[in-house]
């Protein structure tokens, strides 16, 4: 168990690396922050002076060996746009995503399955059939185009939920939440059905899929045959032999609806860190895009660790054969 | 009842109702595009930032909305009769900084000495100053190397901090990027401006509220908003569908394609207006052969029959028209009417005509054209992208076959600003801070030595132009200096380095009960919005 962890880590933090490493090498592509830093009136020698206070004059090896040296002591620069420290600006705005991918994930997992084990049990009713067709245009419209959507019908035209922002947050220590205050629930529900609803979608045709398969294994139909009501078939045998999958998918799309809020961030104006992101990279404020990128593998393989753990939970096999392994 | 006593209280009636109007609060939500990077008044040189700056602090003399010069700390500014070299500086008395501190001479000698470090970005505009002395509490002298005569323009957005509070906080510096801790300045404010900062989210919101000690209330300004919300919404859309929603009151960055549409709503007002930046292409005059055409061994664009076809060749009309959606102003000279030395002769563009176009590429015997690579901004100007596809069509038409590579802003300015330049024919904006032409000929048409030409990716410039340009920063007598830069822009007209293409327009959109007309340089100044009825 032990030995299993401490591999665990040691990848995740070769991938830490490797994930800074691919990072810094594309940076140069992404222009000049030099550029966004001067005045108009700057002189060749001025921008010259500046490059060289920010170290950008440095072959590529020391710019990134610097940066690795001191990210490792936590400290990741101060961004070149707002002339602050970064990790105050993560730690400023990483409540604001954290709320609104946790709220997300729970609900396109708790909705998703839901509605999946509806659809599988239900396969031939109306209502099934409709939330199956309906879960097509979640898989294949685009999230900005949702966002969109949803701000026109309930901002523009029926004024029920605000365009923008987050409402009004409360501190809890360094911690700002908005899920206190009415403004900051209202503030939440256009957000999370934008970002969660791809995600729902998916795990809702997973879940019904999985479970017809597992309708038809034998075990299902001697259990049905032992005379076992529907109810429990369906929920203690089916459903539970489908979650592996499920799990699996629903684990590494939490990580993708961390990525995947830099869309829905910058639609909804969402003080996050996927807004954070964009407006870096407009201006190619190297220390903050660095920072978030480094950030992002970081809750990857975060997740993907939980995963590994919630299949042990899941499945007794997995269990017995990691106690064997520990002998 | 008597008839005095109805009288007394009909006039009692409407005094309750007069002070509960002008007492009442009005909030302003205001929302652009971007923030300010920073609330440091002289680490960032800017237009969003100077934006939010001018409601905290103000400099010693300013601009109005229209874009005049006006007096701000500063009552009056003369040079000294006997010394053209310093400028005289009478501030303005009984002035107090938000936090109740006196305004006074050593604020402005700290502030202007804050904006000339070298991590200042303000610096670029203060080159010129030696020094600046305190004479007594309400005189400042500032003196130049060699007569200035440009100076009071060039302090239009240096801002004046309150010594003893900077020292306070430890914020005498601006900010240095080597330095890891967050100055403080950056997120706190002590002004004397017409708002005070009540709270700030860097990228999410800023909070002011009016300074009733403001010295120009009522006899300046109107002063009528009391508080202003100002959020940055990035997303067009979204920005356009908060002003519909009543979320907020006032959206400056309306984005071109909606603005018919917010004209059509009946509670909504759009302004437009010309904005102080002008738009245009630029041509490496200057290389013996070009690296990004298919003419070996020459370069077509040092032949000025082609830049003439060239500028034959792009119909502004239609950019206007369709590319603009009537958002701007054609034009045929590099610098916005508001300037010092525009003329409308000169603003005049030349009538498109292909054929003449091509019949000039013959004479300079490109029969067949040829080829050559633009670069194009894709997230600066006003469709800036749709600005090139349409200018890459027209050329096509008189044989010139353009390859246009449009990227992010952070990559197309670096290969102008880079010494050599990296770029043969790029699309550019030019706005002129000081008013005047010689900012435009320092930057653009001065070949690159030194403090000038920095901006100037074209290879033009010839040492007698050069001189002229030069003379301008000393000359005193105006009327001599106008007309060198009438002679100036004769020539640099005549040969044709630069082609422009449109003034750039501004459209603000707000509720019907605000008017802000637009600023020139996109510096709205609440100060001056009074309400209509509602």
């Amino acid at each position: 168990m032990l030995a299993y962890l401490l591999r665990s880590l040691v990848q995740g933090a070769v991938v830490l690396v490797a994930v800074a490493f691919i990072a810094f090498s594309m940076f140069r592509f992404v222009g000049d922050p030099v550029a966004n830093m001067v005045g108009q009136e700057a002189t060749l020698q001025d921008r010259a002076e500046l490059t060289q206070r920010l170290g950008l004059d440095q072959p590529f090896p020391i710019q990134f060996l610097r940066f690795l040296g001191n990210a490792a002591q936590g400290d990741f620069g101060v961004s070149y746009r707002q002339a602050r420290p970064v990790s105050s600006l993560i730690a400023e705005r990483l409540p604001a995503t954290v709320e609104l991918a946790v709220i997300s994930a729970l609900f396109a997992t708790l909705a998703g399955v839901g509605l999946g084990v509806y659809a599988a049990i239900r396969r031939h009713g109306f209502l099934a059939n409709a939330v199956m067709t309906l879960s097509l245009v979640g898989v294949s419209l685009p999230t900005f185009l949702i966002g969109i959507g949803l701000i026109y019908l309930f901002a523009v035209e029926l004024r029920w939920l605000p365009s923008f922002g987050r409402g009004e947050t409360v501190r809890i220590g360094w911690w700002s939440t908005g899920l206190l205050t009415a403004s900051g629930l209202k503030s939440l529900v256009m957000p999370v059905l934008t970002l969660g609803f791809f995600q729902l979608t998916l795990i809702m045709r997973l879940v019904r899929s999985e479970m017809l398969e597992v309708m038809r294994s034998d075990f299902v139909r001697f259990a049905r045959a032992r005379g076992i009501p529907n109810r429990v078939i369906e929920f203690r045998h089916a459903l539970r032999n489908t979650m592996i999958p499920v799990v699996t998918i629903a684990g590494l799309q939490l990580g993708s609806v961390v990525a995947f809020a830099i869309v829905t961030e910058t639609v909804f104006q969402w003080p996050g860190l996927g807004a954070l992101f964009v407006t870096a990279v407009q201006f190619a404020d190297v220390p903050v895009m660095a920072a978030y990128l480094v950030f992002v593998a970081f809750v990857f393989v975060v997740v993907n660790l939980a995963t590994d753990f919630a299949y042990l939970a899941l499945d007794p096999r997995l269990r017995t054969g990691g106690a064997r392994g520990a002998h | 009842m008597s008839a005095t006593r109805i009288a007394l209280a009909a006039a009692l009636l409407a005094a309750t109702a007069l002070t509960a109007v002008s007492a009442e609060a009005r909030t302003l939500r205001w929302a652009r595009v971007g923030d300010s990077l920073t609330l440091d008044p002289h680490s960032q040189n800017e237009g969003a930032t100077h934006t939010l700056a001018h409601h905290i602090y103000e400099p010693l003399a300013m601009r109005n909305q229209k874009g005049d010069l006006v007096p701000g700390l500063a009552t009056s500014w003369r040079t000294l009769p006997n010394d053209p070299t310093v400028w005289e500086f009478k501030l303005r008395q009984n002035v107090k900084f938000h936090n109740g501190a006196p305004f006074n001479a050593d604020d402005v000698v700290f502030s202007l000495n804050r904006a000339m470090q070298p991590t200042s970005e303000m610096k670029g505009l203060l080159t010129s100053v030696e020094s600046v002395t305190k004479v007594d509490d309400s005189t400042v002298h500032v003196k130049t190397k060699g007569p200035n005569p440009l100076l009071v323009n060039n302090l239009t957005n240096t801002f004046i901090m309150d010594k003893e509070w900077a020292e306070a906080n430890n914020a005498t510096k601006t900010q240095d990027f080597k330095n890891k801790e967050e100055n403080f300045a950056v997120r706190n404010a002590n002004g004397t401006g017409a708002f005070q900062l009540v709270s700030r989210e860097p990228d999410v919101k800023t909070v002011m509220k009016r300074n009733d000690g403001y010295w120009g209330k009522g006899t300046e300004v109107p002063l009528e908003i009391s508080e202003i919300i100002y959020t940055p919404i990035k997303s067009d859309a979204t920005r356009v569908a908060a002003l519909l929603s009543g979320e907020v009151d006032f959206v400056q960055d309306v984005p071109v394609q909606d603005i018919e549409r917010l004209k059509n709503t009946p509670n909504l007002r759009v302004t437009e207006g010309p904005e102080n930046r002008t738009i245009f292409f630029g041509l490496n005059v200057g290389a013996k052969d070009l690296k990004t055409d298919n003419v070996e061994g020459k370069n077509p664009l040092a032949d000025k029959k082609v830049r003439q076809a060239m500028n034959m060749a792009v119909n502004r009309a239609a950019i206007q028209r369709v590319v603009m959606r009537g958002q701007s102003v054609p034009t045929g000279v590099i610098m916005p009417p508001f300037v010092n030395g525009w003329t409308p002769e000169l603003d005049k563009a030349p009538a498109p005509d292909a054929n003449r176009a091509r019949a000039l590429l013959k004479e300079a015997g490109y029969d067949n054209g040829f080829q050559i690579t633009m670069h194009c901004p894709n997230d600066r100007y006003v469709n800036d992208e749709g600005i090139c596809q349409a200018v890459v069509g027209m050329l096509g038409q008189i044989g010139i076959k353009v390859n246009l590579v449009s990227q992010s802003k952070t990559i197309h300015f670096p290969l102008i600003t880079k010494e050599p330049a990296e770029t043969d024919f790029y699309l550019y904006g030019w706005g002129v801070p000081t008013f005047d032409s010689e900012y435009v000929f320092t930057y653009l048409h001065h070949s690159r030595t030194g403090k000038f030409g920095a901006n100037n990716a074209t290879g033009y410039g010839t040492p007698e132009l050069d001189k002229k340009i030069e003379s301008l920063a000393a000359e005193v007598d105006t009327a001599k200096r106008n007309a060198t830069i009438a002679e100036i822009w004769k020539q640099v007209q005549d040969d044709l380095p630069y082609i422009a293409v449109h003034h750039q327009m501004l459209a603000y959109a707000t509720k019907n009960n605000v008017e802000i007309p637009v600023d020139a340089e996109n510096q709205v100044k609440l100060k001056y919005v009074a309400f209509k009825g509602m």
